[in-house]
C-alpha cells in the first residue's frame, strides 16, 4: 500500500462503502447515546445516523457483500461448516443404525429431538414478527433489522423441520407425510395435530422465504445494476474499478444477481403493487406466525399427559417463541454490527433497546404463563397434573426448570435499568441466558412429562448420548453457516426501505416546501 | 386519439422514449404530476425505493391485486377443506373414536392452505401485472439509468404514447426541473 493512492483506487473505496462519507462528529451523549435514545415526547429519533445520503447507504450495504471478505468471515464459515458437516455425518449415522442411537430408548422418546425442533421453530418467529407485525403497526425501526432477521427465520426453520424429519424413524418414508396416494391407498389422519403441524411448518417455511425474496428483489437489483456499472466503466477507468472485484467475478455477479432480481427496473408502477404485495404478505404472515407455534403447541396440548393437556399452550408457546427469537436476532446482529464498517449507522442503540424491551415483556409473559400453570395445576384439582409440577420444580430435574426460571424470567429483569438496556454487551450476555433458557424450556416441557408418565413401571431418567449432542450442536453450525453466506452474498438490509424512511425520501422534503404547504397538482 | 407514430434516430434505430434524470424524491414528484396534468398516458417513474403518493402523483388507479390474491385465497381454503373432507371419508381411519368428518379438526390445514396459496399469488399476481420477470428492457441499455436503483429519479415518456412528440415532450420535460435527458432507443 502506497502512501498516497491511486485515484482509481479511491474511486474504488468510495463505491464500496470503505471511504468514509462528511460524519457529524457528535461524541457519543451521556443520556441520549449515539444520539438515538431520545425520551422526548415530539423527538423523533433518527432512524440512520450520520445524516448518510441514498448513495452513501447503498455503498455501504451492498459493500458488504463486495469488499474483500474479512478475516473473522472465514475463520467463523470454517468452524461452522465443520459443525455443519460433523451434523450430516452423525445424522447419516443416525439413519443407518436406528434411532436407537439417541438416549430415548425407553419412555421418554420425544428427548432432544423434538426439544430441538420446538427451539429451531421458535427461533424463527421473531423473524415474521418483525416483518410483518411490526410492517402493520408501522414499526420504522424494523426496516434496519428485517431483512437479517427474515433469513433468521428461513434457516432456522431449516434447522427444524430436520429434526421431525430424522426423527421419524423410518425416513425414507417421509414422503407420506403429505397426502400422497400410497400403495395402501390410506391417506395421513387429518385429525392428528402431527399432521397439522407438517402443514404449519411447510406453510410456514414457504411464505417466509417468498416474503424473504420478494423483499430482496429491488435490493438483489442493486446489486446487479452495481455489478453491471462497474463491467461498463471498466474499460474507461483502464483497469478494475475495485481492484479486488476481479472482472469474471462481477460477469458472475451480474448474472446470478440478475437472473434473482426478475429484471426489476425500480418502477413507479411496479412499486405500487410491489407495496400492494408486500402489506398482503406481512397481512397473511400475521395470522400465520401466531397459528404455526399454536399447532407446534398442539402436538403437547391435545395429548392427555399431565404437563402438556393445557389449553394455555398457544398462546404461551407464541410468546415464547418471539421471546427466543428476539434473542437470536440480538446474537446475530450485536457482534455483526461490532464487526462490519459502518452497521452501527443502521442498527443502532435504540433498535437494540428496543429489541431488549421486547425481551422484557415477552420473558414476562412466559413467566405468567409458567405461574399459571402452577396455578391451574393447583386449582384444578387433578392430583397427575399437580403431580407433574410439582415434580418438574423439585423432581430428578429441578435444576433443569430452575435454569428455565432463572434465565427466561430473571435474566431479563435487568432490562429495567435504562444503562443495562443500552448497553450492547449486557444485551448480548441476556440474550445467551435467554437462547439457554427456551432451549430448557422445551426440554422441560418434554422430558420432565415424560419421565413421569402414568405408569410408575415406565420411569426413566433420560440421557443424551454423542449422537443426541453432536446433532444438536451441527444443527447451530449450519443456522450460522447459513447466516454467514447470507451475509456474504445477498443484501444485509433492506436498502430501498431504508432509503424510504429517510427524511430526505419524503416527497415533501426540501427546498420550496417551507410554506404554503404542498401544492397537489400544477394547472397546466 | 393521435395515431402512434414510429419515431427513429438518424442511426436507424427506434426511439424508445425519452428519459429525464431528477436529484430528489420532491423533484421527481412534482415532474411526474406534470407529466400527469400534460395527459400522458405510456410513461413511468423510476425511483430507488416506493415514493410516498406517487400513485397519486402520476395518476394511475389503485391495484386489483388485493382482490385477486382473495378470490384465490379464500377459494383455496376452501378446496384445502373439501381435499380433507374427500380423504378423511375415502379411506375411513378410526382413530380415537372421533367421527370420520369432523370438520372441527380439519381448521388448521385448511387456514394454511389458504395462507400458502394466497402468497404464491401475492408474488406471482405483483409480478405479472408488472410484466416481470423480463430479460431486458431498452432503459437497462443507459448506464446513467442504472443508478435508478442507487440514488438518482427518473421519468421516461414513451414514444408510443399518443401524445408523444420528441420536441414537446422533451420541452415538457425540461421545464419539469430535470438535470439531464436523453433519448432511450429500443
Amino acid at each position: 500500500m502506497t502512501s498516497t493512492p491511486h485515484p482509481d483506487e479511491l474511486t474504488a473505496q468510495r463505491l464500496a462503502g470503505l471511504a468514509r462519507g462528511p460524519v457529524g462528529g457528535k461524541d457519543p451523549d451521556p443520556v441520549t447515546g449515539d444520539g438515538t435514545l431520545i425520551d422526548t415526547p415530539g423527538v423523533r429519533a433518527p432512524l440512520v445516523l450520520n445524516d448518510r445520503s441514498f448513495g452513501e447507504i447503498t455503498n455501504i450495504i451492498c459493500g458488504y457483500t463486495e469488499n474483500p471478505v474479512p478475516r473473522w468471515w472465514y475463520a467463523a464459515a470454517a468452524v461452522t461448516a465443520g459443525l455443519a458437516a460433523m451434523m450430516t455425518v452423525f445424522i447419516l449415522y443416525l439413519i443407518i443404525t436406528g434411532i436407537g442411537t439417541w438416549g430415548l430408548t425407553n419412555q421418554v422418546d420425544w428427548a432432544w429431538d423434538i426439544t430441538n425442533f420446538v427451539f429451531w421453530i421458535g427461533i424463527g418467529h421473531a423473524g415474521t414478527l418483525i416483518s410483518a407485525i411490526l410492517c402493520l403497526l408501522k414499526q420504522k425501526w424494523r426496516t434496519a433489522v428485517n431483512r437479517s432477521a427474515e433469513a433468521m427465520t428461513i434457516f432456522a426453520v431449516i434447522c427444524a423441520a430436520t429434526f421431525p424429519g430424522i426423527h421419524i424413524g423410518r425416513q425414507w418414508m417421509a414422503w407420506f407425510l403429505p397426502p400422497l396416494p400410497n400403495a395402501n391407498a390410506i391417506w395421513p389422519n387429518f385429525r392428528s395435530p402431527l399432521l397439522w403441524d407438517v402443514f404449519a411448518i411447510s406453510t410456514y417455511g414457504t411464505v417466509s422465504l417468498l416474503f424473504w425474496y420478494m423483499g430482496m428483489i429491488p435490493d438483489v437489483a442493486t446489486l446487479r445494476d452495481r455489478a453491471d456499472r462497474r463491467l461498463r466503466l471498466n474499460p474507461q477507468s483502464g483497469g478494475p474499478l475495485l481492484p479486488f472485484l476481479p472482472i469474471p467475478v462481477d460477469l458472475i455477479r451480474a448474472k446470478v444477481y440478475g437472473f434473482l432480481s426478475l429484471g426489476w427496473r425500480f418502477s413507479g408502477r411496479h412499486w405500487h403493487r410491489y407495496e400492494a404485495a408486500y402489506l398482503i404478505l406481512a397481512g397473511i404472515s400475521t395470522p400465520l406466525v401466531l397459528s404455526v407455534h399454536s399447532i407446534v403447541s398442539m402436538d403437547f396440548a391435545t395429548s392427555i399427559l399431565p404437563g402438556w393437556h393445557t389449553t394455555i399452550f398457544p398462546p404461551y408457546f407464541v410468546a415464547g417463541a418471539i421471546f427466543g427469537g428476539f434473542a437470536m436476532v440480538l446474537l446475530l446482529l450485536i457482534p455483526a454490527r461490532e464487526l462490519y464498517p459502518h452497521m452501527k449507522d443502521f442498527i443502532t442503540l435504540r433498535h437494540l433497546e428496543n429489541m431488549a424491551k421486547i425481551l422484557t415483556l415477552t420473558g414476562l409473559m412466559v413467566g405468567f404463563a409458567y405461574s399459571m400453570e402452577f396455578f391451574i395445576a393447583y386449582y384444578g384439582g387433578n392430583e397427575f397434573e399437580l403431580y407433574a409440577f410439582k415434580n418438574r420444580a423439585t423432581g430428578p430435574y429441578w435444576w433443569a426448570y430452575w435454569t428455565m426460571i432463572g434465565c427466561n424470567v430473571l435474566s431479563p429483569q435487568v432490562f429495567w435499568n435504562k444503562a443495562m438496556r443500552t448497553s450492547p454487551f449486557v444485551i448480548f450476555i441476556v440474550s445467551i441466558l435467554v437462547t439457554i433458557g427456551m432451549w430448557f424450556e422445551r426440554f422441560v416441557i418434554i422430558v420432565t412429562s415424560l419421565h413421569r408418565a402414568f405408569l410408575p413401571g415406565e420411569w426413566h431418567m433420560f440421557s443424551p448420548t454423542a449422537v443426541d449432542i453432536c446433532i444438536f450442536v451441527g444443527s447451530l453450525g449450519v443456522f450460522t453457516h447459513l447466516f454467514l453466506l447470507f451475509m456474504r452474498f445477498l443484501p444485509m438490509f433492506a436498502m430501498a426501505e431504508l432509503k424510504a424512511v429517510l427524511p430526505i425520501a419524503s416527497p415533501h422534503h426540501g427546498p420550496g416546501h417551507g410554506s404554503g404547504g404542498h401544492q397537489h397538482g400544477g394547472g397546466h | 386519439m393521435a395515431s402512434t407514430r414510429l419515431y427513429v434516430t438518424e442511426a436507424g434505430e427506434t426511439i424508445h422514449g425519452i428519459l429525464a434524470e431528477y436529484a430528489t424524491p420532491a423533484a421527481l414528484y412534482h415532474a411526474a404530476e406534470k407529466v400527469r396534468d400534460a395527459g400522458y398516458a405510456s410513461w413511468d417513474t423510476h425511483s430507488p425505493f416506493p415514493i410516498h403518493g406517487m400513485e397519486d402523483a402520476m395518476g394511475f388507479p389503485r391495484t386489483k391485486l388485493p382482490v385477486l390474491v382473495a378470490v384465490v385465497g379464500l377459494s383455496s381454503a376452501g378446496l384445502g377443506f373439501l381435499m380433507q373432507w374427500w380423504m378423511s371419508l375415502d379411506y375411513p381411519l378410526p382413530v380415537q373414536g372421533k367421527p370420520y368428518d369432523s370438520w372441527q379438526a380439519f381448521v388448521p390445514i385448511t387456514f394454511e392452505l389458504g395462507i400458502l396459496l394466497s402468497a404464491f399469488t401475492a408474488l406471482i399476481g405483483m409480478l405479472a401485472m408488472n410484466g416481470l420477470p423480463r430479460h431486458h428492457h431498452p432503459l437497462f441499455r443507459k448506464t446513467r439509468f442504472l443508478a435508478s436503483s442507487d440514488d438518482r429519479f427518473f421519468i421516461c415518456i414513451e414514444a408510443r404514447d399518443a401524445k408523444f412528440d420528441p420536441d414537446r415532450t422533451r420541452a415538457l420535460l425540461e421545464e419539469s426541473g430535470a438535470t439531464s435527458i436523453e433519448l432511450v432507443e429500443e
